[in-house]
C-alpha cells in the first residue's frame, strides 16, 4: 500500500532524475565526429574534460567566488539573525520580512535591475560619475564583473540563509538565556557558548546549500552576458561552459562528461564539508 | 509549527508589564516615577531595544530594499526619463500607467501571453509537485513497505545532484520524445521537489500519529479514505508550505525553460524578460529598457504578495528543513 502512495513520485522521479543521469554516463561514452558519426571511446572525454583549460579557467573562478562570495553571505545573514533573535532591534518583523524578500524576485528579475544600476548609461553608477564628476571603475568590466554576480548572489540568498538561521536560534530553549543571565554571562557570550553551538547543523546545511550554489552558478552569468558581452565569456563557469558547449556547439557527449565531473565534483565537496561540519568539538 | 508568527515581539508586552507595574504601585501606594521606571521588566526573554543595534542592523535593510525602491521608482519614467533624471528619485512626469499599458500591449501582448504561459507552469508544475510530495512523503512517514529506505537514501542523494548538470541529458531525452518546444517539458521535470518529499515526511512523522491510522482501520476505513478523512486535514500545514516553496520555484525558473523552449508563445515571464533585453542590448534592436522594467515589477508584484501575505509557512518549512538531521 505504501507503493501506491509514493509510486507518483518515484515515477516521475525516476524519468526526470534517474534516467537522465544514466543517459549523462551513456553520452559521455562516446564521441560525434564529422567524419564517421558516433562511436565508443571509453573515458577519452573524461581525459579531455580534466585536462580542458577552459573547464579549469571556469572552475577556478567558481572557486574563487565561492572562498568569497559565500563567507560575506553568510556572515551578514548570521549577524541579521542573530540581531533579530536577540529582541534588541526595533520593528524585529519588519527586518525579518524585509530582508528574506529578495528571496521571492527570481533571478532575471534581480540580475537585471542590479546590472541596469551597476550600468553607466541610466544606471547609479553612471548618475554617481554624472553628479560628482568622477570615474568609477565600471561594475561590468571584466576585472570587477565576478564580484558584481557575487554581489547580486549574495543580495538574493542573504534573506534565505537569515531565515535558516533564524529558525534554528527560535527552537533554541530560552531558559538557557535566563541561566546564562543569572550565571552574570553577557550578550556576546551567549552568542559564541550558546546560540552558535545550537544552530552548529543550520551552519553546515547553509554551507553546503551555498557551496552547491556556487558551483552551479549561472542564472546571473547567463543574464548578465547581454549587458557585458565582453566580460563574460562562454567558459565563464562550468555551467555556462556546459550550456554553450551543449547549445551553441551541439557537443552534447562532452557537454554531459563536463556536467558529471561538475556533479560528480560538487557531491564530494558538500560531503567533505556535511563530514568536516558535523564532527563534534 | 504554524503559529510562528511574532505576536510576542517585545514592544507588545510593554503595557503588560505597565500595568502590573500600575497594579502593584496602586497596592503599595507610594511609588515614585524613578522606581516604576525600574519595574519595567527588560528581562534576558525581553531586552530593551537598541538603536545602535538597530542602525547596523539597518545597514542590511538599506541593501535589500534599495534595488527593490530603484525598480518600483523607475517603472515611473520613460525612456526619455531614465536617461536624463536620477536614478533614485522620479523624473518630471510620471509615466507609470502609460509604462504598464504599454507593458502589456507592447509587440501584440505577448506580455500577457507570457504571463499566462507563466500560470500555467505554476499551477500544473507547482501544483503537481505538491500533490506528488504530500502522497510520498505520507508513504515514507506511515507505511513501512519494501524499498522504503532505498527511496529515500536515493531522494536525498538527489538533493546533492546539481540540477543544471541533469539539464543537457534531460534535454537530450526530451528531444527524441518531441516533448521540447512544448508545455510539458517545462512541466514535467518540475513535478520533482526532493525536499519538498523531505519536508512532507518530516512533517507527516510528526502530524500524523500511527495510532490514529491504526484506529481507522480497526473501524474499517479503507487506505484512501483514511488518507482523505483524516491524514489529509493534518498535513494541511505542511502542504501549503511545499506549494509555496514549489510556487516560488516554478514562478522564477529560468534554466529550465530557456533549454526547453524555443518559441517564444511558450516562454514564461523570465524568458520573455531575457528576450527583451538581448533585443535592447542589440544594435538596432528596439531599446525597449522602460518596459523591461515596468515588466519586471509586474513579474514580481504576483509572488511578492503570496509570499507576504503566507510568509508564516516560509519560516515553518524553513525550520523543519534545516533543524531536523
Amino acid at each position: 500500500m505504501g507503493w501506491g502512495f509514493a509510486g507518483p513520485f518515484v515515477a516521475v522521479f525516476g524519468l526526470v532524475f534517474l534516467a537522465p543521469i544514466g543517459y549523462a554516463l551513456y553520452l559521455s561514452l562516446f564521441q560525434d565526429r564529422l567524419i564517421g558519426g558516433t562511436s565508443f571511446v571509453g573515458l577519452d572525454n573524461y581525459g579531455k574534460a580534466l585536462t580542458d583549460p577552459r573547464f579549469w579557467e571556469g572552475l577556478t573562478r567558481v572557486g574563487l567566488f565561492l572562498l568569497v562570495q559565500v563567507p560575506v553571505m553568510l556572515g551578514i545573514a548570521l549577524f541579521a539573525a542573530l540581531a533579530i533573535d536577540s529582541g534588541r532591534l526595533y520593528g524585529k518583523t519588519f527586518f525579518r520580512v524585509a530582508i528574506f524578500l529578495p528571496y521571492a524576485v527570481p533571478a532575471v528579475v534581480a540580475s537585471l535591475i542590479w546590472g541596469f544600476m551597476y550600468g553607466t548609461q541610466f544606471g547609479l553608477v553612471g548618475n554617481i560619475n554624472d553628479a560628482f564628476g568622477v570615474t568609477l571603475p565600471n561594475p561590468l568590466s571584466p576585472s570587477l564583473v565576478l564580484a558584481s554576480i557575487g554581489n547580486i548572489v549574495t543580495w538574493e540568498f542573504v534573506g534565505y540563509n537569515m531565515l535558516i538561521f533564524y529558525s534554528a536560534l527560535k527552537v533554541v530553549p530560552r531558559s538557557l538565556y535566563e541561566a546564562a543571565a543569572i550565571d552574570g554571562a553577557g550578550e556576546w557570550r551567549v552568542v559564541t557558548a550558546i546560540k552558535l553551538p545550537a544552530i552548529r547543523s543550520a551552519l553546515v546545511i547553509a554551507t553546503i546549500f551555498s557551496i552547491i550554489g556556487s558551483f552551479q552558478l549561472f542564472n546571473e552569468p547567463s543574464i548578465l552576458q547581454k549587458l557585458a558581452p565582453n566580460a563574460i565569456t562562454s567558459d565563464f563557469t562550468p555551467n555556462v561552459y556546459t550550456y554553450s558547449l551543449s547549445f551553441s556547439g551541439q557537443q552534447h557527449n562532452y557537454a554531459a562528461t563536463v556536467a558529471i565531473v561538475m556533479g560528480v565534483l560538487t557531491a564530494i565537496i558538500a560531503y567533505a564539508v556535511q563530514l568536516r561540519g558535523m564532527r563534534k568539538g | 509549527m504554524t503559529t510562528s508568527l511574532p505576536t510576542a515581539a517585545p514592544g507588545s508586552t510593554e503595557p503588560v508589564g505597565r500595568t502590573a507595574a500600575a497594579s502593584s504601585r496602586a497596592a503599595s501606594g507610594t511609588t515614585t516615577s524613578k522606581r516604576r521606571e525600574r519595574r519595567l521588566p527588560h528581562t534576558p526573554l525581553h531586552p530593551r531595544p537598541s538603536l545602535p543595534l538597530t542602525l547596523v542592523a539597518g545597514l542590511v535593510l538599506v541593501y535589500t530594499l534599495l534595488p527593490l525602491a530603484w525598480l518600483v521608482i523607475n517603472a515611473t519614467k520613460d525612456q526619455n526619463g531614465l536617461l536624463d533624471s536620477f536614478g533614485l528619485w522620479f523624473a518630471d512626469d510620471t509615466h507609470f500607467w502609460d509604462n504598464i499599458g504599454r507593458t502589456l500591449t507592447y509587440d501584440d501582448g505577448v506580455f500577457v501571453r507570457w504571463l499566462l504561459n507563466t500560470l500555467l507552469y505554476v499551477a500544473a508544475g507547482a501544483g503537481g509537485a505538491t500533490v506528488l510530495a504530500v502522497l510520498g512523503g505520507y508513504a515514507l512517514a506511515t507505511y513501512d513497505f519494501p524499498g522504503r529506505k532505498a527511496v529515500f537514501a536515493v531522494v536525498l542523494g538527489a538533493v546533492a545532484v546539481p540540477g543544471t548538470a541533469l539539464a543537457v541529458p534531460t534535454f537530450l531525452m526530451f528531444s527524441n520524445m518531441g516533448l521540447t518546444n512544448t508545455p510539458w517539458a517545462v512541466i514535467i521535470p518540475s513535478l520533482i521537489s526532493p525536499f519538498g518529499l523531505y519536508l512532507m515526511w518530516v512533517f507527516a512523522a510528526e502530524a500524523v500519529p500511527t495510532e490514529l491510522l491504526e484506529a481507522a482501520r480497526i473501524d474499517g476505513s479503507g487506505e484512501l479514505r483514511t488518507f482523505f478523512t483524516i491524514a489529509l486535514p493534518l498535513l494541511m500545514p505542511g502542504t501549503v508550505t511545499v506549494l509555496l516553496f514549489s510556487m516560488v520555484a516554478t514562478w522564477n525558473n529560468y534554466f529550465l525553460p530557456l533549454i526547453m523552449i524555443k518559441d517564444p508563445d511558450w516562454y514564461p515571464l523570465t524568458l520573455g524578460l531575457n528576450a527583451w533585453n538581448a533585443q535592447a542590448q542589440t544594435a538596432g534592436g528596439q531599446a525597449v529598457f522602460d518596459l523591461i522594467i515596468t515588466g519586471s515589477l509586474l513579474t514580481i508584484v504576483p509572488i511578492v504578495a503570496v509570499f507576504l501575505l503566507l510568509q508564516r509557512y516560509w519560516q515553518s518549512g524553513l525550520a523543519a528543513g534545516s533543524v531536523k538531521e
